[in-house]
């Protein structure tokens, strides 16, 4: 997090600090509304995920203490399983294909030709519509007499039922994640690519290294940290993916719940008149955690490569 | 940089091309399907990419299906309530972080934080029971409550903050203005781009959610228009022009607004990812 270093009133002039700024009260009704939003609505639910983790609440029930009973039924509980390998497969599909394409993306438009404004904009498009949108268009596009199957045949191809199989399905569903991350994350590397000494490339491009070489032992090194942020960004958002396979697969995840995800099945266990509360607030701790875990798994492995 | 031969501006413009094709064709494909009469063959190999005789009925034809109108209404005010507390919200707790000096301002901005790392997917179900708790569910202020001050927003706020020069401010200190007008003839008008996109975002953000709208609002007269399109999901077999049609509707405001403020958007993405 950046900081206004330097800036802090005790470097100001001698006596400009002590005059009196504000009144002691101001500065926590500047705090008042985004604080109160913050505690009330993420803060305190957390809390409250964790405690009814540890019950059996419904949606109509507080619920009494149960202890662990919620995280042993999740071991015993099938769909959970098949939810958490659907997530991770989300995150082995998506991260490298999230962290290596959009800043192939970025390193093709980040050179000022005429027209490569509108390019960069243009790419930017999927990540302006909305999820739901971008979903109903692929469901379009992958339907079995769609676009997509309609070049198949064209092609004496196909048809290929993209929406019908289980692992189709989960397929569709990640190309769609990779495709919305694009625009994204190749933004992201251009801000990091803009802040490349273009002296390192020269002096590569001196030494006779090409351009494939020079991305090797040049762009990549100075965007590392950049690729570990996207990294990590993507691995978090892969884990809880809900939409896009809600979307593509429907509310009971695909062919007999087999595409369903950890954050669809915490949405299709804690709501209606009935919802379990108890076991979907622990399926959401479990989110959590093993989100957390993953994100600091990203970094470790990365700091563990950048000693060798 | 040596200067780019032909070759390589031929290969760059072909590539880019051809991300432009897989990026944007899928819109210009459901734009082209929107506008195609009930008479036409959409199904037809190879498929044809332009409306023999483009008509609007599918823009009416959906709204008989799903309120298409009314969602999107209800999408609006959503995204323009999250916009103005956003705006409020974030801008004073950013100015109190940055430019404040109090006991608790380090643990404050900690609370902002912390509540960064925690992921939405992990409350919902909580804050669904909170809200139904609260007698809100199902409305909109319960739509637009979780989101209404973003912790992103009020830590781009302080930063933006921090990067001002102090001496305005003290000159005003001097002049006796008292910290309210600072804040808001100083310090506000100084950072009115990342005020732009911290609007941007949660405008966007509001407009495009999906899962917590779908679990907090039941009555379909409530729905937003993500809610709402995502029952059309069952029109699919019968009348792709129709979804295709709520689909226009749902992403051209956006569109709109992408294409005319466009560096604010790219401002936002880069302070909030690389700084943030």
């Amino acid at each position: 997090m950046r900081r206004a270093a330097g800036r802090t009133p005790e470097r100001r002039p001698a006596g400009v600090g002590r005059v009196r700024t504000h009144r002691a009260a101001s500065p926590w009704l500047f705090l008042l509304p985004g604080l109160g939003v913050i505690a009330a609505f993420v803060l305190y639910p957390f809390l409250s995920t964790v405690h009814k983790a540890f019950t059996d609440a419904r949606t109509l029930t507080p619920g009494t203490w149960v202890g662990l009973r919620n995280f042993r039924d999740m071991l015993d509980d099938e769909q959970f399983w098949v939810a958490l390998r659907n997530s991770v497969l989300y995150v082995v599909a998506v991260v490298p294909l999230t962290v290596l394409l959009p800043l192939l993306l970025a390193l093709l438009v980040h050179k000022k030709l005429p027209g490569v404004t509108f390019f960069r904009s243009a790419f930017y498009t999927p990540v302006v519509a909305s999820v739901v949108v971008v979903s109903l268009i692929w469901g379009w596009l992958l339907d079995d007499r769609g676009l997509v199957n309609g070049i198949l045949r064209f092609l004496g191809a196909g048809p290929v039922a993209f929406l019908g199989d289980q692992w189709l399905l989960l397929l569709s569903a990640m190309a769609l994640t990779v495709w919305r991350g694009l625009g994204y994350y190749m933004i992201i590397y251009l801000a990091a690519l803009a802040n490349v000494p273009r002296e390192l490339h020269e002096a590569a491009a001196v030494d006779g290294a090409g351009p494939l070489r020079r991305f090797a032992s040049v762009t990549v090194p100075a965007l590392r940290p950049t690729m570990v942020l996207v990294g990590a960004l993507s691995s978090v958002a892969a884990f809880k993916v809900f939409s896009e396979v809600y979307l593509l697969a429907g509310p009971t995840g695909g062919p007999a719940g087999q595409d369903t995800t950890l954050v669809m099945l915490v949405q299709r266990t804690g709501t209606g008149l009935d919802g379990r509360v108890g076991y979907a607030s622990a399926l959401s701790l479990a989110v959590f955690v093993l989100a957390l875990l993953l994100m600091l798994l990203v970094l470790r492995a990365d700091r563990k490569e950048a000693e060798e | 940089m040596t200067r780019t031969s032909v070759g390589e501006k031929v290969l760059r413009y072909l590539l880019m091309l051809a991300v432009l094709a897989v990026s944007v064709g899928p819109f210009l494909w459901q734009l082209s399907t929107s506008l195609k009469a009930t008479t036409e063959d959409i199904y037809t190999y190879p498929p044809g990419f332009l409306p023999e005789h483009p008509t609007l009925d599918n823009y009416t034809g959906v709204a008989d299906i799903v309120p298409v109108w009314d969602y999107a209404l209800n999408s609006l005010k959503v995204a323009v309530a999250g916009v103005a507390t956003n705006l409020v919200g974030a801008s004073m707790a950013g100015y109190a972080l940055a430019r404040l000096r109090f006991r608790g301002r380090k643990a404050a901005g900690l609370a902002f934080v912390a509540a960064l790392l925690v992921p939405l997917e992990s409350i919902v179900i909580a804050q669904f029971t909170m809200m139904r708790d609260l007698r809100l569910n199902n409305t909109l202020t319960a739509v637009v409550l979780p989101g209404a001050v973003g912790a992103l927003n009020v830590l781009l706020m302080r930063n933006a903050f921090a990067n001002l020069p102090y001496e305005v401010e003290e000159a005003a200190v001097i002049d006796g203005a008292n910290v309210w007008q600072r804040f808001t003839r100083i310090a506000l008008p100084a950072v009115r781009g990342t005020l732009a996109a911290v609007a941007i975002f949660a405008f966007m953000g509001a407009w495009d959610d999906f899962l917590w709208p779908l679990i907090v609002l039941s009555d379909s007269d409530r729905f937003t228009l993500t809610v709402g399109l995502n029952f059309l999901h069952g029109t699919f077999q019968q009348n792709p022009r129709l979804v295709a049609a709520g689909t226009v509707i749902a992403v051209a405001p956006l569109l709109v607004m992408f294409a005319c403020l466009q560096r604010y958007f790219f401002r936002g993405v880069g302070e909030g990812a690389v700084k943030g």
